[in-house]
């Protein structure tokens, strides 16, 4: 019996994907286990079903994106959805619009999903209180980046099989990462033991009441993990000088096949891309036996259709 | 169970279903003519462990089981957006291509066809089969396109408000046919 039937599955009612942080344990689970399914559509010969056949997804990123807007699309063409792209860079917002006026816009044209990525934190959530059509979450600001976070623990219970009683380090810029954010509230909900590392001006004061330990000893960090999640060095950070050098920080916190020596041999090495090679993560270990980065990327397509076809079907006042 | 219905009754029981698949099992063989480029694909979930029972039956009647698929055809329903609640969708597990195979679809109970019309359009993604046919434990009428079964464990004529249920002890713990009957 496959695993998919163990267990009574929560049901959803979300309109929105906004947050992992108000979403229960089961919730999640919920589509991490729709995932599954979707995850085997993706190998067939004929990678598509018609279950999003007439509705609408609007993908409106205004921060550079290229594999969750790829992502996204090809999970809603999967579906046999329409969709509609919207780069704000050729769209009215250079001329004015405000965003609430363009996803208005986009809402009186019947998309039925609008999908956001945007620098800001916080504006998917005002979005999805004036507009009626759905609201997923890309990413925003240092906010949350909730699909990554889903599609991370959707590879990490297919490797090991569960995410409970799992330890997990994070490792990088805490601070700054909507990704971590996004990881840190749905590892802990399944039960996961979660540690981050970093430089000290990377990580949040008070980071340790969202339950997580903190370590500034990278090679503390790598010692039992069965985990080891590196993020991106965002180098657009770097001139608030809050280390001293990327090459400081690449001896310091880089992780390379030295470090790795004292890692469980199970490990696996994670990162949301796109890796800067030879600073957070050296080459050999990101195409190396611990990697799943690019299963990461491939699962992201069967988590967002998961996420797609959960929401398309709440009705609207639901 | 649902407003408006009496306690359910019993159709069938443990016997009688094993009566009704080892007949079709030997209906399958026969029209057939055998086991090659056969194979059976239940319709998640009842279906699915119905169509391992026929195959364990044609192994006991010809030696050896045809292959066994099982199809979720949530994701091929014209109803999302009409259905109280949201389907839990399942994995499909197709072992082969079906190019060239003879496919039994087997089903629990066979009512409006609009599950064996989502699971025919699900199947025609893995392939083109030779041909398809349809098995069900139990037929109760009331069909709203044109299809119809190859093998059928039973006929019962209901109400359309009537629920049949088929338990089987894979997941419900025990085996049997049940009607509640309503009362509108």
């Amino acid at each position: 019996m496959s695993r998919l039937q163990e267990k009574p599955a929560a049901k959803w009612s979300r309109k929105d994907l906004l947050e992992l942080r108000e979403m229960s344990a089961e919730e999640i689970l919920l589509i991490l286990d729709t995932a599954r399914s979707f995850r085997e559509v993706t190998t067939r010969a004929v990678k598509k079903v018609p279950a999003l056949r007439g509705k609408t997804v609007a993908i409106l990123f205004s921060e550079p994106s290229t594999r969750t807007r790829i992502s996204f699309e090809l999970a809603a063409k999967r579906l046999s959805a329409d969709i509609i792209s919207v780069q704000t860079a050729q769209s009215s917002l250079v001329k004015g619009e405000s965003l609430h006026d363009t996803a208005r816009n986009i809402e009186a044209m019947r998309a039925d999903i609008l999908v956001v990525r945007h620098g800001a934190s916080g504006v998917p959530h005002q979005l999805a209180r004036v507009v009626s059509c759905s609201i997923v979450n890309g990413g925003d600001g240092s906010h949350e980046h909730p699909t990554q976070a889903l599609l991370d623990l959707f590879t990490i219970r297919e490797h090991i099989g569960h995410i409970e009683g799992l330890k997990v380090s994070i490792i990088g810029d805490i601070a700054h990462s909507r990704v971590a954010r996004s990881n840190i509230a749905g590892m802990t909900k399944l039960g996961a033991k979660v540690t981050v590392c970093g430089p000290p001006t990377l990580i949040p004061r008070g980071i340790e009441q969202q339950g997580v330990d903190v370590t500034y000893d990278v090679h503390e960090a790598i010692e039992d993990a069965d985990v080891i999640y590196v993020l991106r060095l965002q180098l657009e950070r770097q001139d608030e000088g809050l280390f001293p050098s990327i090459r400081e920080y690449a001896a310091t916190f880089g992780i390379n096949s030295a470090k790795m020596q004292r890692a469980k041999p199970t490990a696996l090495v994670m990162h949301p891309g796109p890796i800067n090679r030879g600073i957070e993560l050296s080459p050999d270990v990101a195409d190396g036996s611990h990697s799943v980065i690019l299963e990461q990327v491939t699962n992201g397509i069967a988590v967002r259709m998961a996420c797609l076809y959960l929401i398309a079907g709440v009705k609207a006042g639901e | 169970m649902g407003e408006g219905m009496n306690s359910g009754h019993q159709i069938m029981d443990s016997e009688g279903m094993n009566r009704a698949l080892t007949r079709m099992a030997h209906e399958i063989l026969e029209r057939n003519k055998s086991i090659e480029n056969l194979i059976l694909i239940g319709v998640r979930r009842r279906g699915a462990v119905l169509a391992e029972r026929l195959a364990e039956l044609i192994k006991s009647i010809d030696g050896t089981p045809p292959p066994v698929g099982a199809i979720d055809i949530n994701l091929y329903r014209d109803d999302l957006s009409t259905v109280a609640s949201q389907p839990i969708v399942r994995e499909t597990e197709i072992p082969l291509d079906l190019k060239d195979q003879k496919v039994v679809v087997v089903d629990d109970v066979l009512f409006t066809g609009r599950t064996i019309r989502s699971a025919l359009v699900a199947l025609m993604d893995f392939g083109r089969p030779q041909y398809i046919q349809l098995a069900v434990l139990v037929d109760r009428g009331h069909r709203e396109l044109p299809i119809r079964p190859d093998y059928v464990g039973k006929n019962l004529p209901t109400n359309f408000r009537d629920v049949v249920h088929v338990n089987v002890r894979e997941i419900d713990d025990s085996d049997e046919v049940m009607v509640e009957v309503s009362n509108e």
